[in-house]
């Protein structure tokens, strides 16, 4: 199945099947307008389904942010109609100002103009914890 | 800049070479009265904390240093609202050295980031406390000789009782260790300490309930607090409180050259019938404690 020959943009293939709609989501993929293209259940040797989202014009995306939904993805930079860039998406080792640390007792509470940062303790289990305080972060917003 | 955050920012080979600079200034302590001349430590506490401010401005005077700072936040420009940022910032301009104690976990960790010269963690919340668990392994070293092939009783509040896990974090370097965890299971050892600390360090440990059972094992015992504020309802507390004192009687059933630690204050989990037993040694860790801090204090300070 072919949809739409993309020339400048971006390709994030090997997707959960099912989490397409939470990675459209949370990148906001709705707010352009450009064409972008979803489509779910497709046939991947790897994975058995997988989901695929093109999008239509070259932007910036935040791979911590992939990492942390779902770290399989693979994102494909294409330009010219041809793959210039091909990244394997992983759990970054550390996450900077996209969750808050919800321990009362954090300083993260108080000061001012301090960035929020977590620091991945188990990669298995996908446990980040506040370089600060070492409370567990909760992820689950990001889904 | 090095500052010491957590005890785990230290390696065995430096915790190793501080117990040596202690147990130096121990035999002789008038060779390093000279070795902070002309330096000064600014002790930052943002709620008080007398015993272990004491100890980091004794340590100072006893290297012949000089100690400036405050000893709670509400007269001092932090009751302005100042920033940790700023604070250290400015502090750095005055002092060579800061000990910090904090309400709020992890800011001593920010102070580092932004302190131009080294930042002790002298406590911060319930967090961590790296200079106790040095005093802690002075202890143990110079009461039992070393840590390899002891027997560790950890008895108390083991689930909110930070210094109990950083002393577990520190000993799980060492051979041979073993502990036995004396505990309410309202109170037992949170897994993850269990997970990332002791079972990833293959250190055997049993967990218990009942002290009285388990004495006679223990080289080492180490006593805590069972804060009330931990528990949902009075009732728990008061049916709880007392099973876990250390008294005469329970202390006849131990080994002859046991050591009894407490990181104090203690409220009654040590009764005073104790004190006088040569097994008790938790008045002696607070003068390890000092002697630690002064070998941390000329180890950040490279003197
Ligand atoms: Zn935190």
């Amino acid at each position: 199945m072919i949809i739409g020959q993309i020339i400048d943009g971006i390709v994030l293939d090997h997707i959960t099947a099912g989490r397409g709609v939470d990675i459209y989501e949370t990148l906001r993929l709705g707010e352009l307008d450009c064409t972008v293209a979803m489509i779910f259940n497709a046939d991947s040797v790897k994975m058995g389904r997988k989901d695929i989202i093109k999008i239509g014009t070259p932007i910036d995306i935040d791979l911590d942010v992939l990492g942390i939904i779902d770290p399989g993805i693979t994102v494909n930079y294409i330009s010219n109609g041809k793959v210039a860039k091909r990244e394997h998406i992983s759990l970054p080792a550390t996450i900077r100002g996209i969750l808050k640390c919800k321990n009362p007792r954090c300083i993260t509470t108080i000061e001012q103009g301090l960035t929020q940062e977590f620091r991945l303790c188990d990669e298995e289990n996908k446990v980040y914890r506040c370089v600060y305080c070492e409370t567990k972060a909760d992820t689950s917003s990001l889904k | 800049m090095r500052s010491v955050i957590d005890i785990m920012d230290l390696s065995v080979e430096e915790i190793d070479s501080l117990t040596e600079t202690a147990e130096s200034i121990i035999k002789d302590p008038a060779a390093f009265s000279d070795r902070c001349r002309g330096k000064k430590l600014a002790t930052l506490f943002y709620e008080p904390s007398t015993r272990t401010r004491l100890s980091f401005e004794a340590a100072m005077y006893e290297l012949g240093g000089q100690v400036i700072g405050f000893s709670e936040a509400s007269n001092s420009s932090v009751a302005k609202g100042e920033s940790v940022a700023d604070t250290v910032r400015v502090v750095g301009c005055y002092a060579d050295i800061i000990a910090m104690r904090h309400p709020k976990e992890g800011a001593p960790l920010v102070a580092s980031r932004y302190s131009s010269v080294p930042v002790i963690n002298a406590g911060d919340g319930g967090h961590n406390h790296p200079t106790q668990t040095l005093a802690d392994l002075l202890t143990i070293k110079r009461e039992k000789g070393g840590f390899d092939g002891l027997t560790v009783g950890l008895c108390g509040d083991l689930k909110f009782g930070r210094t109990v896990h950083s002393l577990i974090s520190a000993m799980s370097r060492y051979k041979n260790v073993r502990f036995v965890m004396i505990s309410p299971s309202e109170l037992r050892i949170p897994d993850y300490v269990k997970i990332n600390t002791l079972d990833k360090n293959r250190i055997p440990y049993t967990e218990v309930t009942d002290l009285e059972s388990v004495i006679g094992e223990l080289d080492v015992l180490y006593m805590t607090r069972v804060q009330k504020e931990r528990f949902f309802n009075e009732a728990d507390y008061i049916r709880l409180k007392d099973s876990y004192i250390l008294t005469s009687e329970k202390l006849a059933g131990a080994k002859a050259d046991l050591s009894v630690m407490h990181p104090l204050p203690r409220v009654n989990e040590i009764s005073t019938d104790v004190d006088s037993d040569p097994r008790a040694c938790y008045f002696k860790q607070v003068l390890y404690g000092k002697y630690m801090r002064m070998a941390l204090i000329l180890m950040l300070l490279g003197v």
